[in-house]
């Protein structure tokens, strides 16, 4: 087990590594030059030089690289003398465009991007497990064709389709909902609700209509395997024979999938949070792209990286749980 | 009454996409208490369906007619309520493939255990000792031990003696064997035949056997019905049907037995 997990830690620490180096690359090779674009309006030559300096873009490729690396472990200094600025670690270096922390940033919007994969997540599992399900107990009957289909709409819509269709049926004819803005729980639990209300049903669709069709196909498959057979043949009760023989074996790939599915989604839901103004960290991967801003950009990157590859090794623990049959050595 | 099981003319159809098809056509045969009856019959002859519909597990929209009596009581069209208390109490049934019969999330003692509480409740701690009893007598090592572990962790021969000692732990009268040695080796399918006649020598148990073994009917049945078709194409003690086949069918299967003694043609022999 120990063998194991070090192993798994050593291949994150170099997928991680990884993403730095291509992201650090694209950006290092492609993105017009940073210092113009701190520069602004009264820019003098002199003055884009020292900003390179202090940034340390003027370095070769290889010697940036590092200092970013770490940077991220240990901390570093931008420019020399009275005028250095101290970065702690992790450093992810300043926002070319608010020259605030890139790692304040991410702390403060990564709560909002929780909140809505959160509760999108609990919507599409409740929805599409319990679709699933029932589609699978009455396979070929109208009310399994109709979800199916059903389904297979919802997942064919665009998240920002149906978000604008829903803003304008609810908040602008309906008068239902509020337009969502940016409260915290404890502010104002309701119109936190409201605001957060609208992005969990846009996001949760998508994913709700898959895990319906995965969550089917699956019960449909184990109510088919032999030993659903013996217990029937056994004389248990059919709650406990479905409950117990068919669901386990059934949900237990839906879990890693959901695994997967739910840490990416840490990293932010980059349309859903841009329709609704929300400021989660996929706006802010969407706002820095706009505008090039590297330092943001990267750290978008990281976390997203970090995030999926970090659940990944979180459901192949959780597996060992699940399925007897898999045991770590 | 010395009949545990009688059936009469039975006939299963199927609903098909052309239409229903007659899977089993009027079959008829009885089975004494203490006593084996095989089933012989290629692949889609009708066995299975045979004793799925003694079971009350077939497919959904088959259809029944004629009588199938287990102790006097007509078992066809019962509800599924009925059933479910005849199944494992009176009539267990075991099948061929055991890895896929069992559930792999499960040990194998909670899935004897769920067996025997759902028919004779109890507290966990009186199943668990039916599970051990029920596992030693099938010939587990160790079964205090063993009921913990689950379905992979045993070798083909003993995955089936678990599935013996799930189908008997509710010592039910009837247990019906559906191809039950067919995945394992010779060795071992030596040795559930033993284990096999052993336990209804001490439990009284009735047994259908179905197979499409010759062989193994021979060694173990008193009677043999033999099917093609789904129809009943001889029926009779197995020595009748060994020694003195009536029916065309039943000696091309005799014939189809390979012998260490068969004089091989001489164009035949490849060594």
């Amino acid at each position: 087990m120990a063998r194991y997990l070090a192993g798994r830690i050593a291949g994150l620490v170099l997928i991680l590594f990884t993403v730095c180096l291509f992201t650090y690359l694209i950006f290092f090779k492609l993105s017009p030059d940073p210092a113009l674009l701190i520069c602004g309006k009264t820019c003098t030559p002199e003055r884009v030089t020292e900003i390179r300096t202090v940034l340390g873009i003027d370095k070769p490729f290889l010697t940036q690289f590092w200092d970013f690396l770490s940077g991220l472990i240990a901390g570093r200094d931008y420019g020399s003398g009275a005028n250095s600025v101290h970065c702690p670690a992790p450093c992810l270096g300043y926002s070319f465009q608010t020259s605030q922390s890139v790692w304040e940033m991410v702390v403060d919007r990564l709560p909002v991007s929780a909140t809505v994969a959160i509760g999108a997540a609990v919507l599409w599992l409740l929805a599409g497990i319990t679709a699933g399900l029932l589609s699978a107990v009455k396979e070929g009957t109208w009310w399994d064709r109709s979800v199916m289909n059903l389904a297979l709409g919802g997942a064919s819509i665009p998240n920002y389709v149906l978000a604008l269709a829903l803003q304008y049926v609810l908040v602008v004819k309906l008068r239902i909902l509020p337009f969502p803005s940016s409260v915290t729980f404890t502010d104002d639990p309701v119109l936190w609700f409201q605001s957060y209300l609208m992005p969990w049903i846009v996001l949760a669709t998508g994913y709700a209509c898959l895990y319906a069709r995965l969550t089917r196909a699956n019960v449909i498959d184990t109510l088919a395997e032999n030993f659903m057979r013996t217990a029937r043949s056994k004389g248990l009760s059919p709650v406990l024979t479905m409950r117990r023989h068919a669901l386990r074996p059934a949900l237990t790939p839906v879990t890693t999938i959901f695994g997967m599915d739910f840490a990416a989604l840490l990293g932010g839901a980059l349309i859903t949070e841009t329709v609704f103004g929300l400021d989660g960290v996929g706006k802010m991967a969407a706002d820095s792209i706009a505008k090039n801003d590297q330092p943001v950009i990267m750290a978008v990157t990281l976390l997203a990286a970090f995030f999926v590859v970090v659940g990944n090794v979180l459901v192949d623990l959780l597996y060992t749980g699940l399925d007897p049959r898999v045991r770590i050595r | 009454m010395n009949e545990l099981l009688a059936v009469q003319n039975l006939t299963v159809t199927l609903p098909t996409t052309r239409g229903p098809v007659d899977v089993v056509k009027d079959v008829s045969f009885t089975v004494g208490r203490d006593e084996t009856v095989g089933i012989v019959g290629e692949s889609g002859s009708g066995k299975s369906m045979t004793s799925l519909a003694i079971m009350g597990l077939l497919p959904r929209g088959a259809m029944t007619k004629g009588s199938i009596r287990l102790d006097g009581a007509e078992l066809l069209h019962r509800t599924d309520r009925e059933m479910r208390r005849i199944r494992g109490e009176q009539a267990s049934m075991i099948f061929q493939d055991p890895l896929s019969s069992l559930n792999p999330y499960y040990t194998v003692g909670l899935q004897i255990e769920e067996m025997y509480r759902a028919h004779r409740g109890g507290s966990r701690k009186a199943a668990r000792k039916a599970v051990v009893e029920a596992l030693r007598q099938v010939g587990i090592p160790e079964p205090q031990e063993r009921a913990g572990h689950y379905p992979h962790q045993f070798s083909g021969g003993q995955r089936q003696r678990i599935m013996i000692a799930m189908a008997l732990v509710c010592s039910p009268a009837l247990l019906i064997a559906d191809e039950p040695t067919t995945a394992l080796d010779v060795t071992v399918q030596a040795q559930i035949l033993r284990l096999l006649a052993d336990l209804q020598r001490q439990t009284h148990t009735g047994m259908v056997f179905i197979t499409h073994d010759l062989a193994v009917i021979g060694s173990i049945a008193t009677r043999v019905l033999v099917m093609c078709e789904g129809q009943q194409v001889e029926y009779g003690t197995a020595e009748q049907v060994f020694s003195a086949p009536r029916h065309a069918y039943t000696r091309r299967l005799l014939e189809s037995i390979p012998r260490i003694t068969d004089d091989l043609p001489a164009d035949e022999v490849v060594l």
